[in-house]
């Protein structure tokens, strides 16, 4: 009797010992739990999200006129002034060359056309579409329901420099 | 009874939890290499970068592989001397002629030593040279585009092993013949060896803005095999070494008759000497054939133009040029220390390792206290110029390589080891097992004034049971090793392509940032560009057809091509027209009697289909490019030869 309990107490603390050190499992286990949490939340927004968009069904990204919103990227703040026709027609020579593989000026194509964007985008968010279209696609509410409304072909980064945007940006008003 | 079973439950209580609690402390105690947190030494995590890049020759493979070190991750494989259909090298129209010689094109060579251009004897990180031993070549590779910018040909050479090593300014690259042959080549016997077969060491400059290489002259040597080189440094700047075998000039069963002299020789080669004599009109023109490769990066096009003359230089003739010291048995290696003084000389069949020292040898050249000559070449005297014998060391050495404290490793083939040991006192401080049969080494800045101390790769040609067994064929593998204590670490192997015969690696940051990104689509020159889709067209001229393609996220301008007739040759010039790094785009053609192209941001490549059957074929990009890259497609219908369907193209029907 008394061999079976000091047998039965081995085995009990040798267990307790094991489970003790195996204290990298146990960790793995409690961040494992908190993904599945966010997951949850996600989920949730993610519903919400997507009832949202369909009460505003009736006009498309691409309609909807949004003159407050700057995007996200380098363009913090621009002052049109009168058209300068020398820099437009240095940005349609850009835009032929680096945009024409998805855009039509006056059509929709791969892209939407940039005829009358003016209209409904301030002139800093379409420069950072341009300059910074990875984080715009990612942070920008807009770009991110234009690139769904666009087959999910996601903009180029032509890597045109601030300039060159800005040129394209000139020739764009003259459309 | 009762005490007997405390004591056991005590015991096992101590047994488990000593086991169980596997604590870092308690750990390095152990033996293996996880004890001595070897994984973690080379560990580098998800997204950080690796210390230094590792240039590992693919040897038969013909190509160069690019590591990362320490973690021993394979970057790239950029292709040099064979086809590389994932590439599209040697298949495009554009890089065929990167691999013409006098020969021909040929698709594949044997690549050898891989050497970083130098400056001041430091690594610099401009270009690569990496030579083809086989049809003898040399081919620059441009850090800027990873890609090989260069190939030139050796003449008067067979068997270009002793290259391509380079001098401490990168003033010229070398290359010495490990066959003699008859020169100029003639139908002769082969038993006629002695005396009429010549070897030729050349000298090719570079230049040192564009890296152009130019041959610039050989010097003839007595019928040796040619075996390795170094060049000298610091105070030995403007000499170069090369190791010989065969001096008995056997021309059959080498592995007996040219291991017969008990010294062979290290050649010791002026070559400011050899300015000299050019300079003094001594060198003479003689007519030979070998091509000159080079690529454009503004073209994205390769030119081969064939060359028609030499400069040669005798060195039978020309005192002072080249000195003969005597080092035994069939030397190998032949390796420069970081001071310049010392030249280790590892004879493949003998006892000990020989070094040379640059100083007795110049003081035995001023008092020229010769032991005779071979072919009006004066032999030095062994005792004159030796500095120290490292007694012993092992079985087979092949290679040397030094660290920045004074020490030197040399591989041992036959014994599977490295061994370090110090220059000057020569004795054997330390060495390791290599799994196994190793025979080159490196060092990071190894073969320089200032090599790096940290790392020491060795290249094993047999893994046998080191890996899961793939067949008959196996990997060869690299192992890398921590030398900056006393005592040699061994903490990594992993397989490598082909088979390395040595490597050359330089820190990351000497070369990270000047990696190219993209092709600026404005500077692109190619002849059949196409900058917009706008100019996107099909050209007809008799039954040549050029297409003039653009490639976008995610279409093909134009996708609709009809008009094409059995018989027709159609060029396909595809311009990407992405200005973005990393988003490359492949086409390929069903039928196409060749590879797929993989187009990077702003360049323009051509492949040529030869239609034979009329049907509607299509056409696809071959690189995951976007959500959309399975739309990326497009069709070429082809008629009849005698049809009259009009040229016409379109995309969206336009």
């Amino acid at each position: 009797m008394k061999t079976s309990s000091n047998v039965f107490f081995l085995l009990v603390m040798s267990l307790g010992l094991l489970v003790s050190c195996n204290s990298k499992a146990d960790k793995m286990a409690e961040t494992e739990s908190i993904i599945t949490n966010e997951r949850n939340v996600k989920t949730a927004e993610e519903t919400k999200t997507i009832s949202e968009t369909e009460m505003q069904k009736t006009a498309e990204a691409s309609e909807r006129i949004d003159l407050e919103n700057k995007g996200v990227g380098p363009v913090k703040s621009l002052i049109l002034a009168d058209i300068d026709q020398k820099l437009a027609a240095k940005g349609q020579e850009i835009f032929k060359n680096m945009c024409t593989a998805c855009h039509k000026p006056d059509k929709k194509f791969i892209g939407p056309a940039p005829k009358g964007i003016l209209e409904r985008r301030s002139p800093e968010w379409v420069m950072n579409m341009i300059l910074n279209p990875e984080v715009m696609i990612k942070e920008d509410p807009l770009a991110e329901e234009l690139l769904k409304e666009f087959n999910g072909a996601p903009m180029a980064n032509q890597n045109l420099k601030e300039d060159e945007a800005r040129a394209v940006l000139e020739y764009f008003r003259t459309l | 009874m009762k005490k007997r079973f405390n004591l056991l439950a005590v015991c096992s209580l101590a047994g488990i939890f000593m086991a169980g609690c596997n604590n870092p402390s308690s750990s390095n105690k152990q033996s293996g290499a996880m004890a001595t947190n070897a994984a973690e030494r080379v560990y580098v995590a998800p997204g950080e970068y690796d210390e230094y890049y590792g240039f590992f020759s693919g040897g038969f493979s013909g190509q160069l592989s690019v590591y990362g070190l320490p973690s021993g991750r394979l970057f790239k494989v950029i292709p040099v001397f064979s086809q590389d259909p994932e590439k599209a090298y040697g298949y495009s129209e554009e890089t065929k002629p990167m691999l013409m010689t006098s020969h021909g094109f040929i698709p594949w060579d044997d690549a050898h030593h891989p050497d970083i251009s130098q400056t001041d004897g430091e690594l610099d990180g401009r270009w690569i040279f990496i030579n083809g031993n086989n049809t003898p070549r040399i081919a620059r590779i441009d850090l800027e585009d990873f890609s090989t910018a260069e190939i030139i040909e050796i003449p008067n050479s067979a068997g270009n092993h002793s290259s391509s090593f380079v001098t401490e300014n990168t003033e010229y690259v070398v290359a010495g013949t490990r066959f003699s042959v008859p020169v100029p080549q003639r139908d002769i016997s082969i038993k006629e060896y002695k005396g009429n077969f010549k070897g030729t060491l050349s000298f090719i400059s570079v230049d040192q803005k564009t890296g152009d290489m130019n041959l610039s002259f050989q010097i003839m040597m007595p019928g040796f095999n040619y075996d390795l080189a170094h060049p000298g440094r610091g105070k030995s700047h403007g000499w170069f070494f090369f190791t010989t075998y065969n001096t008995e000039e056997a021309h059959s069963l080498l592995e007996v008759n040219a291991s017969q002299n008990d010294k062979d020789f290290i050649a010791a080669v002026n070559w400011k000497k050899a300015e000299e004599y050019i300079k003094a009109g001594k060198g003479k023109k003689m007519p030979t054939k070998y091509a000159h490769n080079k690529f454009d990066n503004s073209t994205h096009t390769a030119t081969s133009t064939m060359k028609e003359e030499v400069l040669i230089l005798d060195a039978s003739e020309l005192p002072g040029l080249v000195y003969l010291l005597p080092t035994p048995k069939s030397p190998h290696g032949c390796d420069v220390d970081p001071s310049g003084e010392y030249i280790v000389g590892n004879g493949k069949l003998s006892a000990n390792l020989t070094v040379h020292s640059f100083d007795k040898m110049l003081k035995a050249i001023e008092s020229k206290q010769f032991d005779g000559e071979s072919y009006g070449i004066p032999i030095l005297k062994f005792e004159d110029v030796l500095a120290g014998v490292v007694e012993q060391p092992g079985l087979g050495p092949l290679h040397t390589e030094f660290d920045d404290q004074g020490n030197a490793y040399t591989t041992f083939f036959i014994s599977s080891e490295v061994v370090k040991w110090k220059l000057g006192s020569w004795e054997v401080i330390d060495r390791k097992p290599t799994y196994y049969s190793v025979g080159h080494l490196m060092i990071p800045g190894g073969n320089s004034r200032k090599p790096d101390g940290k790392y020491l790769v060795a290249m094993n040609k047999i893994t046998k049971d080191r890996y899961l067994p793939v067949g008959p064929d196996l990997n060869h593998s690299a192992q890398l090793y921590d030398i900056s204590g006393d005592k040699m670490e061994l903490l990594l192997d992993f397989p490598t392509i082909g088979e390395p015969h040595y490597a050359a690696a330089i820190k990351a940051d000497k070369i990270m940032h000047k990696s190219r990104e993209i092709y600026k689509l404005d500077e692109n020159k190619h002849k059949y560009v196409t900058k917009s889709p706008a100019d996107a067209k099909v050209v007809r001229n008799g039954k040549e057809v050029h297409v003039y393609m653009t490639m976008i996220r995610s279409h093909f301008t134009p996708d609709n091509i009809e008009g094409i007739k059995v018989g027709d040759k159609v060029y396909f010039h595809v311009t990407n027209l992405e200005q973005d790094f990393d988003v490359p785009h492949g086409i390929s053609m069903l039928g196409a009697n060749t590879t797929e192209l993989l187009v990077t941001p702003g360049k323009t490549e051509t492949f040529v289909w030869e239609p034979k059957e009329v049907g509607v074929w299509p056409f696809y990009c071959t690189d995951f490019c976007s959500a959309l890259h399975q739309e990326m497609q497009g069709y070429v219908r082809v008629s009849l030869a005698d049809s009259n369907i009009e040229l016409s193209w379109s995309l969206d029907d336009e």
